[in-house]
């Protein structure tokens, strides 16, 4: 095979860079994860979350109304 | 209506979890199956076997134009509408376009030497290409250097569509200037002039390395969304502290 060197330092560069941003991308991804959690667990709601009820009755349901 | 819907950060993050397996496995999938080809597909009557770097450089050089429009269409959203979508998109798209782009560069100089004699040489192709790996630079510092958010979100957004000009230069360079870069062959009036054996190995490598991009990107749309909530999250209790 011709230019064999090339090709290698191609394939493998790319495997390299690829790879990097692969790895950035899915460490950031659980670092924000982590992060979130441990903010939940110190009783901190986002304001459309804490705002909401447990559970919101869809369709199909049972709703008892209480007077 | 369901592509509106889909516009807003929670829909898109339970949308998002159900479609990336699919996408991290047609990824795997799609690429090993354009490898395999790459690696049956005869030698190039002039080339020879160093056909074989075509197969990663040209599908890097799209997705890094592909990355740019993306965010140029992501500027009109944050410009026009104030999406905050728009934003998280833009700015995920970023590092991923400037690391296709720069392994373009890479990949084209390797195959350049033995090509070519040079790794480098300032041709229009080449240099507008550079152009496009300075602006995802350019913009990734910017948005760094300005603390407010939104400031920099609509700067960002200027800029790339400021720069977006340097798409169609990167595109139509070899056809506007006498370049040492080869002309358009696969998507050219009268069709492509490359022949099915190496066409195909190299439209399956472009569509594994698409999905990869827009897997990748879906992640770091997540990401940006989750960081977003973390800060807003740590305002509030640094606001309730002081309180």
């Amino acid at each position: 095979m011709s230019h064999l060197l090339f090709i290698a330092a191609s394939y493998g560069v790319s495997l390299l860079g690829l790879g990097l941003l692969t790895g950035w991308i899915l460490l950031s991804y659980r670092r924000e994860q982590r992060m979130l959690r441990e903010l939940e667990a110190r009783g901190l709601r986002r304001r459309a979350r804490a705002a909401a009820p447990a559970r919101t009755a869809t369709e199909g349901d049972t709703v008892v109304r209480v007077k | 209506m369901p592509l509106l819907d889909l516009a807003n950060p929670v829909r898109f993050l339970s949308f998002s979890a159900r479609l990336l397996p699919y996408l991290a496995a047609a990824t795997l999938l799609v690429l090993a199956a354009g490898f395999w080809l790459a690696f049956q597909a005869p030698p190039d009557y002039q080339q020879g076997e160093t056909v074989k770097i075509m197969y990663i450089h040209v599908p890097f050089a799209w997705l890094g134009m592909f990355g740019y429009t993306m965010m140029a269409l992501s500027s009109i959203g944050i410009l026009v509408w104030r999406h905050p979508l728009a934003d998280v998109a833009h700015k995920a798209a970023a590092p991923i376009g400037a690391t296709f782009t720069a392994l373009c560069l890479i990949t084209g100089s390797l195959w350049g030497r033995p090509m070519w004699g040079t790794y480098w040489v300032w041709d229009a192709r080449l240099t507008s290409m550079l152009v496009l790996l300075l602006l995802y630079l350019g913009l990734m510092a910017l948005r760094a250097a300005i603390e407010d958010p939104n400031r920099a979100g609509r700067a960002a957004a200027v800029l790339t569509l400021v720069g977006f000009i340097n798409v169609p230069i990167v595109k139509f360079s070899v056809d506007w200037w006498n370049t040492l870069h080869q002309p358009a062959s696969v998507f050219r009036m009268g069709g492509s002039t490359i022949d099915s054996s190496l066409l195909w190995p190299l439209l399956t490598c472009a569509a594994g390395f698409t999905l990869m991009f827009v897997t990748l990107h879906m992640v770091g749309m997540r990401t940006e969304i989750l960081h977003r909530r973390v800060q807003a999250l740590e305002a509030r209790a640094a606001a309730e502290a002081l309180a």
